[in-house]
């Protein structure tokens, strides 16, 4: 019996897992994929939002500034790449102006520090890359760049360590309620617990059905990335929104990313089914024409990959963060579009409050850890890197060549509290096969490493979800 | 800190015929770096054969053409240094380096030889629409796959692109028991060598699909099928020519990337055309010192003719460390009509003897009866005819030194012309 099951363990239910996992509690984690921060955690825009979107009133523009401040020191404690950047919103024309005087004057009334228009000149001596015919635009120097799904991975490894399970590849198929305890039926056996959190991003209104819930419809609201080389990262230095006067979009960003990258995007536009990440040319082709309105310098040559994610929106347009209306002790975390991640820490804290509020005992455990340390061989000094080598020789061994990831780094990652299985949860912990060759090289050496460190066959290793299979078998074996 | 007269990066077919060349010429201490576990690069994973034929006047495999070169680098006192990374070169000759064996280590050279040859395109750089599901991935890392860990990666192939190693791997595949469902070339005409095309394909049957390419993936998980289209003269897609592959497997081969993200670091300038070093006669980089040679200067398509340039660098290395820094009048090399690029980009008149300078280059399309002309303002001080020129084979021209004497400019413009009366 646990105290408290969370489905879904993308930014937001790792977070819950992880606030949750400071008290005295039985806690597991369901995730139907078979790793965590496999959603929309893993392709969105990578940034904590200053916080001048937020519609004053809605619960988003009350937890915003707080959360980006608690995610931020958060990132320093678990030890996540994250960095202290400006974000920019720049106008080309007057009614773009208009609203990005809207914007300022919401950013002070949510509280966001340092938010100012800027003068074109300003803009321009700040960002020379940015197309000439900018006419003004807003600063909010607090802004930042995070790794997200490095984030999502510490909270829940953090929660791990901390006592609470997270069960990989265990899909909930129903819940049912019976004498005021939740059996929750998955692929991979039952599960019942005294409360349920909602953290299931865009599967969050099938999972509230589940208990006959009803209130909020997933809008699935995708946008498409492209992602650029190494050498085209100093086109900016800060987040650079294009000002967009569509609701519910906050315009195509170009921004340095923590891995060194530059990534531009996204746009917006509605798919039918909450997995549907397919790119089209199209689109992207519009898209990179308005990425090039803003900077026209950016060489599209050395784009090294595009992607598509999907904002787990509803017809609230709100964060939902509640017990649910029709079904007590069911709480969602629903809605968990931007700027969910940068309110996922604040989002759980406020969570607490409510299973308090619920009944649920929390009483403070008496040596909770909060801090997390790993070896990121290519951020060392040179020292350091002759000390690391010097004590464990694999980190002597450079798999990926394109990201300096060596195979210390990857076998560690393997033997830590949630254990990748697959070619990219590789990729999401070490950076290996993120970078210019996409793989190319490292790829066969990842699964080497992965299938003897996890005692299995080559032809068992996956690219990313059930089903991806790299290998067909052995050679001489194909009929 | 451990010096060398010479260290060169990579112990590919380049790396090591420099390294030899240079022994050969009279350098005392040379290393060589390697990142993987043994000597050979990319030749160890192309088991097929057709190597050598220019060089060693034989033909062998991948592997045989680099056991000679790894015979003659263990014969001679050259060092070695496997499964070692470099992580950064300077200006100065400065190596720095680490293995699980020696660690972080800092070295020092005379002269450094860069040859870390290149690496493929990827779909991100070539802009494929659709889903991203496993099944999709290069050439060569497939070849990697079958040919040196013995797995098969897929049981009906498409390939996207017709360079060599795209045309190798549509046989290999084929050979393993996989069904090639067809191999598609973006523009009109193939980009490998034309005995590939014949070798690779037509021997087995494959249907070679000109003027056509992917639009769309789909497979959720691994790849269920891939829309195709064919492509006009721009190669933009012609909308309503859609059809659509049944295949589990896209291998990519799309182009080579000279892998310069050093030469970078130490200051090498680099040409936008071969993505590769600027260089003179001698294979020197603009840095002194610092060489260049094989697929990280340009992609060949004969490892022959990477050796033999390769050489003509050990050699250059040997003449550096004895005599120092070249300087004198400089030609530059233009690309003129119908020219890609050429390597090398300059040329020191002083140092170029009485047997002349070889001039390598390419065409960006397929031409018949021409005449490569090289001149000296409107003065042509060579010409060479040929019946049929294509993009896909690299053309060397010599020019000798006399008639290179005869020029009084400082431009020497390679350009393609019809000839005479045709």
């Amino acid at each position: 019996m646990y105290d408290v099951l969370i489905i879904g363990c993308g930014i937001v239910g790792a977070a819950a897992a992880f606030e949750l996992s400071r008290y005295d509690l039985k806690i597991g984690v369901l995730e139907k994929d078979n790793d965590v921060a496999n959603g929309a955690t893993k392709a969105n825009n990578a940034i904590f939002h200053a916080g001048y979107d937020s519609v004053p009133g809605t619960l988003e523009s009350k937890l915003i500034v707080k959360g980006l401040r608690m995610s931020k020191e958060l990132c320093k404690k678990l030890d996540v790449e994250c960095k202290d950047i400006a974000a920019m919103v720049v106008a080309m024309n007057e009614p773009q102006m208009e609203k990005i005087r809207h914007l300022v004057e919401q950013g002070k009334a949510n509280g966001v520090e340092g938010i100012r228009l800027i003068t074109r000149e300003e803009i321009l001596e700040r960002e020379p890359n940015v197309n000439p015919a900018v006419i003004g635009g807003l600063l909010a120097p607090e802004a930042g760049i995070v790794n997200p799904w490095e984030l999502c991975i510490a909270l829940a490894e953090t929660a791990v360590r901390n006592g609470a399970e997270v069960m990989l590849s265990t899909e909930v198929k129903a819940i049912t309620k019976k004498d005021g305890i939740f059996v929750v039926e998955t692929n991979n056996g039952t599960y019942e617990a005294k409360y349920v959190v909602n953290a299931a991003g865009n599967w969050a209104d099938r999972i509230h059905a589940m208990v006959g819930g009803k209130g909020f419809t997933q809008h699935y609201d995708a946008g498409e990335y492209f992602l650029f080389d190494k050498n085209q990262c100093s086109q900016v230095h800060s987040l650079v929104f294009a000002c967009s006067v569509e609701k519910g979009y906050k315009g195509t960003t170009i921004l340095p990313t923590v891995h060194g990258n530059l990534l531009a995007g996204p746009n917006f536009y509605r798919v039918d089914e909450p997995d549907d990440v397919a790119t089209d040319s199209e689109r992207m082709a519009i898209l990179k024409q308005r990425i090039l309105e803003v900077v026209p310098t950016i060489n599209f040559r050395e784009v090294i990959r595009t992607y598509a994610g999907i904002r787990p929106n509803t017809d609230v347009g709100d964060f939902i963060i509640a017990e649910s209306e029709q079904c007590s002790h069911f709480i969602n975390l629903g809605g968990m579009k931007s700027p969910a991640l940068t309110c996922s820490t604040a989002i759980a804290e406020m969570m607490c409050d409510i299973l308090r509020d619920c009944g649920l005992e929390l009483k403070k455990k008496d040596h909770f850890i909060d801090t997390r340390k790993r070896i990121v061989f290519h951020l060392l000094s040179e020292e350091e890197k002759k000390a690391v080598i010097a004590e464990n020789p694999l980190y002597g061994q450079v798999v990926c060549r394109c990201e300096t990831v060596t195979e210390g780094e990857i076998v560690a990652a393997i033997h830590r509290p949630i254990v990748p299985r697959t070619v990219d949860a590789i990729k999401r912990r070490c950076n290996a096969g993120l970078g210019r060759c996409q793989g190319g090289f490292c790829g066969p050496k990842v699964v080497e490493i992965l299938a003897r460190e996890l005692g299995v066959s080559p032809v068992d290793i996956l690219m990313d979800e059930e089903g991806s299979y790299i290998l067909t078998g052995p050679t001489k074996e194909v009929h | 800190m451990k010096n060398y007269d010479l260290i060169v990066i990579g112990g590919g077919a380049a790396g090591m015929a420099a390294a030899v060349s240079a022994c050969k010429n009279g350098v005392e201490s040379v290393l060589i770096i390697e990142r993987d576990d043994a000597l050979g690069g990319i030749l160890n994973q192309c088991i097929h054969n057709g190597f050598g034929l220019h060089y060693f006047k034989e033909e062998l495999t991948g592997p045989e053409f680099a056991e000679r070169f790894a015979d003659m680098v263990r014969e001679l006192p050259i060092e070695v240094k496997l499964n070692t990374m470099v992580l950064e070169i300077t200006e100065d000759h400065k190596v720095k380096c680490m293995s699980s064996k020696d660690g972080y280590e800092e070295l020092q050279a005379k002269a450094i030889v860069l040859a870390m040859g290149c690496r493929e395109r990827t779909r991100g750089a070539i802009d494929i629409a659709g889903d991203r599901p496993a099944g999709i991935m290069t050439a060569g890392m497939a070849q990697r796959f079958v040919n040196m860990d013995g797995y098969m990666c897929g049981k009906k192939v498409l390939i996207l692109g017709t360079g060599d190693i795209g045309l190798i791997m549509a046989r290999r595949m084929k050979l393993e028991g996989a069904e090639v469902v067809g191999i598609l070339a973006r523009g009109s005409y193939p980009k490998g060598l034309k005995r590939n095309v014949v070798q690779c394909l037509e021997d087995f049957g494959i249907p070679l699909y000109l003027s056509h390419n992917i639009t769309n993936i789909i497979g959720k998980h691994r790849i269920e099928k891939v829309i195709v289209a064919e492509t006009d003269a721009k190669k933009e897609v012609i909308p309503g020519t859609e059809k659509e592959f049944d295949c589990d497997t896209v291998l990519l081969s799309v182009g080579l990337i000279p892998e310069n993200e050093l030469s970078k670091g130490a200051g090498v300038e680099l040409d936008r055309k071969t993505s590769g070093a600027y260089v003179y006669e001698n294979m020197e980089t603009n840095i002194p010192g610092i060489f260049a040679c094989g697929n990280v200067l340009h992609v060949h398509d004969l490892v022959d003719f990477v050796a033999a340039e390769s050489d003509k660098a050990g050699a250059a290395v040997a003449e550096y460390i004895k005599n120092g820094e070249k300087g004198g009048d400089i030609f530059t090399v233009k690309n003129g009509d119908r020219v890609s690029y050429t390597v090398p980009q300059k040329i020191r008149k002083d140092n170029v003897g009485k047997a002349g300078v070889d001039i390598c280059f390419r065409v960006p399309n397929i031409y018949s009866s021409v005449r490569i002309s090289i001149t000296d303002g409107e003065k042509e001080i060579c010409g060479f005819n040929r019946d049929y020129m294509e993009p896909g084979e690299m053309e060397k021209v010599r020019v000798p030194g006399v008639l290179l004497d005869k020029a009084s400019g400082d431009t020497l413009t390679v350009s393609i012309v019809d000839q005479e009366g045709k």
